[in-house]
Order: structure tokens, then C-alpha cells, then sequence
């Protein structure tokens, strides 16, 4: 047996691959060339100004995009300002019938939710798929939206579920979207001094089912080559009211087309439904080529994955 | 920016590292991998890929797995950190994963090992009776480039039982 001392091991400088982060550097060991200030404030207002004194300044939740860009060196910020010791961030209450989840919650502690799991599965099987439980156990749904990777898994269930983003900032509080947070690989519309605070998930109507499906080339810690989310409502003879489809890694961001939950409303999301919605999420697929996918390869996956989000969600809203 | 000469920012952290309590100062960019290793000697921590995805760098960090390297060493201030050489009983016995990782050959070079021990301590705390799936399930998060995992699905199940047994619960 071959004994193998890792004293030394990890210490040279080695390429970094990007797979995870979409940022395309193959930069070594980040040893820094910036001096990185970093806080950990108790409120959301000293957090808020820390980020406005600061144009270089990063929002710090998990760490597991942030500390990947700052060792490839894509990233130089002067200060970090760590959001997991301010309480109402790592908090998880309930909301007018809905949850409110702060952005620092981690997937482990939003899948250890029963009472959120059992009204949100297809967000929380979206969470349970990004990296392993390593990564699980600090990697936040604020942290998966801000990095702004078109395959972020959570994103697609969270627009699928409508969920709106609570944001403050230097000018106060304001509520959007969440589909409307990232603008493309690695932008966001958050302003100057703003981070996500918290995200609003509203009350669920009665027979409502939600689910999120992704293809990847492996069963584990690989990203989507294409995501599908689906939430829809069921009326009591079991037609479609209202439906919201999401798809990730196709476009620049997540996109939610209104062709693809039109195929669904008022029908019985029977056989001929679900062909119309595959048909209208390929149309609505835009997605690269690469080495993870073709292309013609993913407008199709992107059709069948959203048919079998939809028939999972479908059971879910019938209670099954 | 940094200019030459100046010293990198750094801060003062309290770590408890396997039951023992540091406070040293450390650079703000330093990750708690490379803390773990260069300031406190606790090279059991292994570094592969050092961007997620390899698991050996995986310590417990309140109880909880997470990826020494990345975490910066800032980010666990306060938390109770357990490596590798954190399992044996302070009288130098093995815990029941390591005795059943010797056992069934569960490792050649060792190098993933570290991350592996700490990820299954976690692992059959939650789950203490897994099935031989939710084993390699739970094992996905680590890459070994030797054993083929065959040994490390035994070694855990054994270790299953070994611990079962020794917190009193009677085995099937
Ligand atoms: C091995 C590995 C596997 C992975 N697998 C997957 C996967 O399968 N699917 C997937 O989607 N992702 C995956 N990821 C990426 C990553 O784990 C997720 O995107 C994770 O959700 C990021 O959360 P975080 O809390 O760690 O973010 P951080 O790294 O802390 O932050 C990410 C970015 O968002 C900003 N940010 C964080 N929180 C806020 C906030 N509240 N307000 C404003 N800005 C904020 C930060 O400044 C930073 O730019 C993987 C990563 C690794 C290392
Ligand atoms: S060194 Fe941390 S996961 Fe590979
Ligand atoms: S024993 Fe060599 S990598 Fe696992």
C-alpha cells in the first residue's frame, strides 16, 4: 500500500476550473493583489451602509461562488461584509399565510423546514441539487439569485413558485421579482448599496403543486445543462387555473414564458397540454453551445424536461 | 491596494479546533483550509481541488460538513471546528469509521480520506441506519481516485453498525 502524505499538496498554484461559476478564468492561487477588509455586522442597517461606503464592497453569505471567484482572482473586492450573523437574514417565519425566508438561510435548513417542504417541494428539491451536502450546508437561495449563473437551480423553482425578493438598500426596502434580480451571467439589477434581504414566498391556493427537474451529464455536483420549474393550480374538477413555467440555463437568465403556462391554463394537463407546453418551452429555449450540450440538443431536452416537471407537479397539486 | 511592503489586512478569530481553543490572527483572505494547515498544524485537512468539488478539504464546522477551503478562516470565527485528527478518543482510540476504514481497505493513498471520515461522521449522526444506496448517495460530494469506493461503502456500513451498537440501539 502506498502511503501519501498531503502535507504539501494543494499549496502550488494550479489552474482553477470555472465550471461551477461561469466566469471563464484560469487564473492561479488567488493570493490577493487587493486588501480585503472584511466585516460581519448585526443589522441589516449597518450591513446596507458598509455596502454603500464601498463601491468595490460583496455581499458574503455561504461563500461558495464568492470564495471560488476571489481565489481565481475574477474578483477583487476591498471589503466583504459577511450577512450570517444578522438574525433576521438567517431566519425562516411565517408571512400572511406565506414563508418568509431570509437570504442567508441555507439549503440545509430550508430542506430540514418540514412545514416548507411540504408547501414548496419543487423549491426545495431545486436546493437539495446544488453541489453535495458540503456545499448544501452553507451555500444560501440569495447568494444562487445574486451570482446571476444562467443554470442557478434555485432560481427557476423560485419564479415558478412566484417569489418576490424583499431588497434594501441606501434608499429603504423595495419588493421585486425575483425573476427580475439577474439580468445576465453574473449581473443582478440591484443598485449601489442594495443586497437582498429576504424572499417572500405568498400564501399557496388550495391544490397547488410545484416541482424542478435538470438535466446534467452526471447524477451529482455537475450544473444544469437545462432546469425546469413548474408551479400549477388545480381547480376541484381537476382543471388547470393558473400555472408559472420557468427554464434556466437556456438564456441569459431564467427565463418564465407565458406561452409555455398558457399551454397549461384551462386545461386538463392531460396528454395534448403537455405536448403544447414541450413545444412552447423549446420555442422558447435560446441556449448556447458548448462543451456541455449542444445547442439543437438542449431546445429539445428543454421540452421534455419541462413536461416532466409539469407531470410531477401535477401529481403534487392532486396531493399524490 | 496593497502596496509592497504592506501587510495584508487580517483579524482576530477564535476557533475551537477539536475541542481546543485558538485565538490567532488571521489574513481576512485566508481560508479555513489553509488556517487549518499552516497556522494550526492540522495538515490531516487535505487540499485537492480547492474549489469545491473534491471533498478532501471537508471538515465539520458546528457539527455540519462544510469545505475547509471554501470557507475563510474570518467566516468560522466562534464556530467549534472538527477535523480528522479530532475522531480518535483522546486515549488514541479510533473512532468506529476509521477502525472500519482499516479494516476494509478503504484507502490507498489516504488523500481523500480526511474529507470522507468527516463527511460520514456527519452522515450516521442523521442518518445511523442508511442502505447501501443513501451510503454512496452520501459519498457523492467526495472523489476518490484509488479505491474504486467499494471498500468505503462497506467500511461505512460496517461503521453503521459498529456505532449503532455502541449507542446501545440493538441491530437488526
Ligand atoms: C462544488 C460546487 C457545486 C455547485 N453546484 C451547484 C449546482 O448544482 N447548482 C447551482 O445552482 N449552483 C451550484 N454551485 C454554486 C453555488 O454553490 C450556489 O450558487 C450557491 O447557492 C451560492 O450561495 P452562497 O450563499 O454560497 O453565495 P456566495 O458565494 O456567498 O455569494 C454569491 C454571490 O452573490 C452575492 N450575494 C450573496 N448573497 C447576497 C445577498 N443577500 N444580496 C446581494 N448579493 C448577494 C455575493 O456577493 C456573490 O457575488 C456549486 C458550487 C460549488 C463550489
Ligand atoms: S480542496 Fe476543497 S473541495 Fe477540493
Ligand atoms: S484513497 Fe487515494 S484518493 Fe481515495
Amino acid at each position: 500500500m502506498t502511503t501519501f502524505r498531503g502535507a504539501n499538496c494543494g499549496l502550488g498554484a494550479k489552474p482553477v476550473c470555472s465550471v461551477f461559476t461561469d466566469t471563464g478564468s484560469n487564473a492561479t492561487e488567488g493570493s490577493g493583489g487587493v486588501e480585503m477588509r472584511y466585516e460581519a455586522p448585526e443589522t441589516m442597517k449597518a450591513a446596507v451602509a458598509l455596502l454603500a461606503s464601498d463601491e468595490h464592497g460583496r455581499v458574503l453569505a455561504g461563500g461558495t461562488d464568492l470564495l471560488v471567484q476571489l481565489r481565481a482572482d475574477t474578483i477583487e473586492p476591498s471589503l466583504v461584509v459577511d450577512i450570517k450573523k444578522i438574525d433576521e437574514m438567517c431566519a425562516i417565519t411565517r408571512e400572511n399565510g406565506g414563508f418568509r425566508i431570509g437570504a442567508a438561510v441555507t439549503g440545509a435548513e430550508l430542506g430540514e423546514h418540514e412545514a416548507f417542504k411540504s408547501v414548496w417541494p419543487g423549491v426545495v428539491e431545486a436546493l437539495e441539487l446544488i453541489g453535495s451536502t458540503q456545499i448544501q450546508g452553507r451555500a444560501t437561495m440569495g447568494g444562487n439569485l445574486c451570482n446571476a449563473s444562467p443554470a442557478a437551480d434555485s432560481v427557476p423553482a423560485m419564479i415558478a413558485a412566484g417569489a418576490i425578493a424583499t431588497i434594501e438598500g441606501p434608499d429603504g426596502r423595495r419588493d421585486v421579482p425575483v425573476g427580475e434580480v439577474a439580468t445576465g451571467p453574473g449581473r443582478t439589477s440591484l443598485r449601489a448599496g442594495e443586497l437582498v434581504a429576504s424572499f417572500l414566498f405568498p400564501e399557496q391556493a388550495p391544490r397547488t403543486g410545484d416541482a424542478y427537474l435538470r438535466f446534467i451529464p452526471r447524477t451529482e455536483m455537475d450544473i444544469a445543462v437545462v432546469g425546469a420549474g413548474v408551479c400549477l393550480t388545480l381547480d376541484d374538477s381537476d382543471v388547470c387555473v393558473a400555472a408559472k413555467v420557468s427554464l434556466g440555463a437556456v438564456a441569459a437568465r431564467a427565463l418564465a414564458p407565458e406561452a409555455a403556462a398558457k399551454a397549461l391554463i384551462g386545461t386538463p394537463v392531460d396528454d395534448a397540454a403537455l405536448a403544447e407546453l414541450s413545444r412552447a418551452a423549446s420555442a422558447a429555449a435560446q441556449p448556447i453551445d458548448d462543451k456541455r450540450g449542444t445547442r439543437e440538443f438542449r431546445i429539445q431536452v428543454t421540452g421534455v424536461m419541462a413536461r416532466r416537471a409539469a407531470e410531477t407537479a401535477l401529481a403534487r397539486a392532486k396531493g399524490a | 491596494m496593497t502596496g509592497v511592503g504592506e501587510l495584508p489586512e487580517t483579524r482576530s478569530v477564535t476557533l475551537s479546533v477539536n475541542g481546543e481553543r485558538h485565538e490567532i490572527d488571521v489574513e481576512t483572505r485566508m481560508t479555513l483550509a489553509d488556517c487549518l494547515r499552516r497556522k494550526l498544524g492540522k495538515t490531516g485537512t487535505h487540499l485537492g481541488c480547492e474549489h469545491g468539488v473534491c471533498g478532501a478539504c471537508t471538515v465539520l464546522v458546528d457539527g455540519r460538513s462544510a469545505r475547509g477551503c471554501l470557507m475563510l478562516a474570518v467566516q468560522a470565527n466562534g464556530a467549534e471546528i472538527t477535523t480528522v485528527e479530532g475522531l480518535a478518543s483522546r486515549g488514541g482510540e479510533w473512532h468506529p469509521l476509521q477502525q472500519a476504514f482499516h479494516e476494509h481497505h478503504a484507502l490507498q493513498c489516504g488523500f481523500c480520506t480526511a474529507g470522507i471520515l468527516t463527511s460520514m461522521v456527519e452522515f450516521l449522526g442523521e442518518n445511523p441506519d442508511p442502505t447501501e444506496d443513501e451510503v454512496r448517495e452520501a459519498l457523492s460530494g467526495n472523489i476518490c481516485r484509488c479505491t474504486g469506493y467499494q471498500g468505503i461503502v462497506r467500511a461505512v456500513l460496517d461503521a453503521a453498525g459498529r456505532l449503532r451498537a455502541r449507542n446501545g440501539a440493538i441491530a437488526p
